[in-house]
């Protein structure tokens, strides 16, 4: 246990354990879907690395370490609620269906967007930090004047703690009983900077000095992400408000591509969290309470591959698109300005089919 | 035509009650809107008439205001926010170049940002600082935003319904000197398009562009003007993005002659683009260089010297008198 505060139901052996408030009755499918969720992501994500390395993509935010706490969570959203990612979220984008080459669009620098936000019910990824915990609060606040049942869920980080913008939708949240879920995955580096910089006190007690719940979670076990993650939202659904989860994690990568993390973390706390490692103790579960066998593990692994090698040949073919489209969508109806710059641009033969 | 007088304050007022009335999915949101009415009471009564569900009065954070409404635009909601002065709109600077302008775009058309953010601004009040600013040209720097300028109370009872009715972000700038001056309204049918400039006043010798205050500013100089020979056009730009170069443009080809009246300070500014703009397209109508009539560059002085400050008829007679010089 890496608190006494923390909601836990696997540990890292793989061994159940219990908690007073939360439980588990999930069965050997739902959990192999988790298992299965989290090494596609994992693989997907290498592959991601792999591509920005060999110079085909402009960057990459690998999510390596945080499968559980985004599976986990993702998997607790109900096909009609909402989700406000940052930028590493790619485990949730999953879970939303989001195709894994429209996820890798904005890396390969051909879009700043992606995919339909309103299809996957999933928003485009946020680079300035915390904004989108504004527009989920802001989201739900509609959902309450349409009478829906629906949540919404939103998530930042531990760096992004510290940014006005979260603390104000906290108050926000709160004031109007918005019924959205604040999942905070605290990977305990902010780039360089770790979480004892952004706070002196546990994360999610900031809930209780805003008025509402926090929860802190071992963000490492998919069993517990989910448990606590379904409450929430349940929870907010039924009119009860909001609620903080703080998922206890760890970075195991860089911060993106560009950063090097040796220049300010030790490798041996690197190590202490790899024997933490979110699939292992899914897998080991799986094998002891289920049965399951080398050959499904073998299956799903193959399927990973599989998919890793879809994503590569999907990444390779987007190619850069005509400079025209940075006139499109710029505004609803047509402005002047823009529509200049596109006959400039179509006159000089830059885009616009030359 | 039915036609009533009433401040542009509660022009304001009823251009947001038709709305409302119009469109549920309408929303209004800010600091003190519901009870109070808003500061300057431009929301006055709207909160009792269609609940604290649609007249929301917001918590004290800027950011908050303009953000959650990003969320409702989203969802499908129109929120009309109200900054409270000018100089509390840098809060949520981040969410409106960063989210509002941008959202559109990165959602390939996908989410409408059709929120309209109110902005009382300019000065000549005698407030204290941080509420007598004008800072338009942030705005109009930012693709993805669109910036209009009410400046007489029918604009501002049309002005504010065409914003709300429009799909892009707006920021709409009210001119607060200006709230409770009476004028015409005509209840049935817009005077003009939300994007058009407006000739306020024909002239022929001098095309003076000028919106918000200091379209009042520009009328009383061309009275003076006029006494000592010199006729002066008065265009009412209204729109600050997009500008309607085509109206600026034919009125200088004709004059020969632009000067530009604003309360901002002139580095960078709304002013500088219409010179730019006048001067690339009108460069062999000029017969003198276009030229700014603006506040200082210094950061809003104390009220009490705020008309040393801000430009004066005495301040655009002297540009008409130097424009009017090159001739000679």
């Amino acid at each position: 246990m890496i608190s006494d505060e923390l909601v836990q139901l696997l540990t890292p052996e793989g061994e159940r354990i219990s908690h007073p408030e939360y439980g588990s009755e999930l069965g050997r499918d739902e959990i192999l879907g988790f298992y299965r969720d989290m090494v596609i992501v994992r693989r997907l994500c290498n592959e991601s690395t792999s591509l920005q390395r060999q110079g085909q993509l402009a960057l990459w935010a690998p999510l390596q370490g945080q499968e559980a706490a985004q599976i986990g969570a993702g998997r607790a959203l109900a096909p009609m609620d909402f989700s406000f990612p940052s930028y590493r979220e790619h485990g949730v984008a999953w879970t939303r269906g989001v195709p894994p080459r429209d996820m890798l669009r904005i890396f390969r620098a051909t879009t700043t967007g992606g995919w339909d936000p309103q299809q996957y019910r999933h928003s485009l990824p946020m680079v300035v930090l915390g904004d989108q915990t504004l527009h989920a609060v802001g989201y739900a606040m509609g959902i309450q004047r349409d009478g829906a049942e629906e949540a919404v869920m939103t998530f930042f980080g531990d760096g992004a703690s510290s940014q006005g913008d979260v603390l104000e939708s906290f108050v926000w949240a709160a004031s109007f009983n918005a019924p959205v879920v604040f999942v905070l995955q605290n990977n305990q580096w902010a780039i360089s900077e770790p979480t004892s910089l952004q706070t002196k006190i546990p994360l999610y007690h900031r809930a209780h000095g805003f008025g509402f719940p926090g929860v802190r979670v071992d963000g490492n076990d998919v069993l517990a992400m989910y448990e606590v993650a379904k409450r929430a939202l349940d929870n907010a659904r039924a009119g009860g408000g909001p609620t903080l989860i703080e998922a206890y994690t760890y970075r195991m990568g860089a911060h993106t591509t560009s950063d090097d993390p040796t220049r300010y973390r030790v490798d041996a706390e690197v190590e202490v969290w790899r024997h933490r490692d979110p699939i292992e103790r899914v897998k080991a579960l799986l094998a002891r309470e289920f049965g399951v066998h080398k050959v499904t593990f073998d299956e799903v692994a193959a399927e990973a591959e599989q998919l890793a090698l879809q994503l590569r040949e999907d990444v390779l073919a987007m190619d850069a698109p005509d400079p025209t489209m940075m006139f499109d969508h710029v505004y609803a109806e047509s402005h002047p300005l823009v529509e200049a710059g596109r006959r400039e641009i179509i006159e000089l033969g830059i885009g616009g089919g030359h | 035509m039915t036609q009533q007088s009433m401040t542009m304050a509660k022009a304001l007022n009823e251009g947001l009650r038709r709305a409302m009335e119009k469109d549920r999915r309408v929303l209004l949101m800010g600091e003190d809107i519901g009870k109070l009415g808003g500061v300057f009471r431009i929301t006055d009564g709207l909160q009792k008439d269609f609940g604290e569900d649609r007249v929301i009065d917001a918590p004290l954070a800027e950011s908050a205001i303009v953000g959650t409404s990003v969320g409702l635009a989203i969802r499908g909601y129109r929120t009309v926010v109200e900054i409270q002065f000018d100089g509390f709109v840098y809060p949520a600077f981040d969410q409106i170049v960063s989210q509002v302008a941008k959202l559109h775009k990165r959602s390939a058309g996908v989410y409408t940002m059709g929120l309209v953010i109110r902005l009382p601004f300019q000065g000549g009040i005698g407030a204290i600082e941080h509420h007598s600013e004008s800072p338009e040209a942030y705005f109009v720097h930012t693709a993805g935003l669109r910036v209009v300028v009410c400046s007489t109370p029918n604009d501002a009872y049309w002005m504010i319904q065409q914003s709300v009715e429009h799909d892009d972000p707006i920021i709409f700038c009210e001119p607060k000197s200006r709230y409770w001056e009476k004028g015409d309204v005509d209840l049935d049918n817009p005077p003009y398009g939300l994007f058009d400039a407006v000739v306020r006043r024909p002239g022929t010798d001098v095309s003076v562009v000028a919106w918000g205050s200091m379209v009042k500013t520009a009328l009383r100089a061309a009275d003076v003007a006029a006494e000592e020979g010199v006729s002066l056009e008065v265009i009412d730009a209204r729109s600050l993005s997009p500008l309607d170069l085509d109206t600026i443009a034919d009125s200088v080809d004709k004059t020969g002659r632009l000067v530009v009246v604003q309360e901002a300070p002139p580095a960078a500014s709304v002013g500088s683009e219409i010179v730019a703009a006048v001067t690339e397209r009108c460069f062999y109508s000029l017969r003198a260089p276009g030229t700014r009539v603006s506040a200082y560059h210094v950061p809003y002085p104390p009220s009490r010297i705020e008309d040393a400050y801000r430009p004066s008829v005495d301040r655009v007679m002297d540009a008409i008198d130097r424009v009017m010089g090159y001739d000679q």
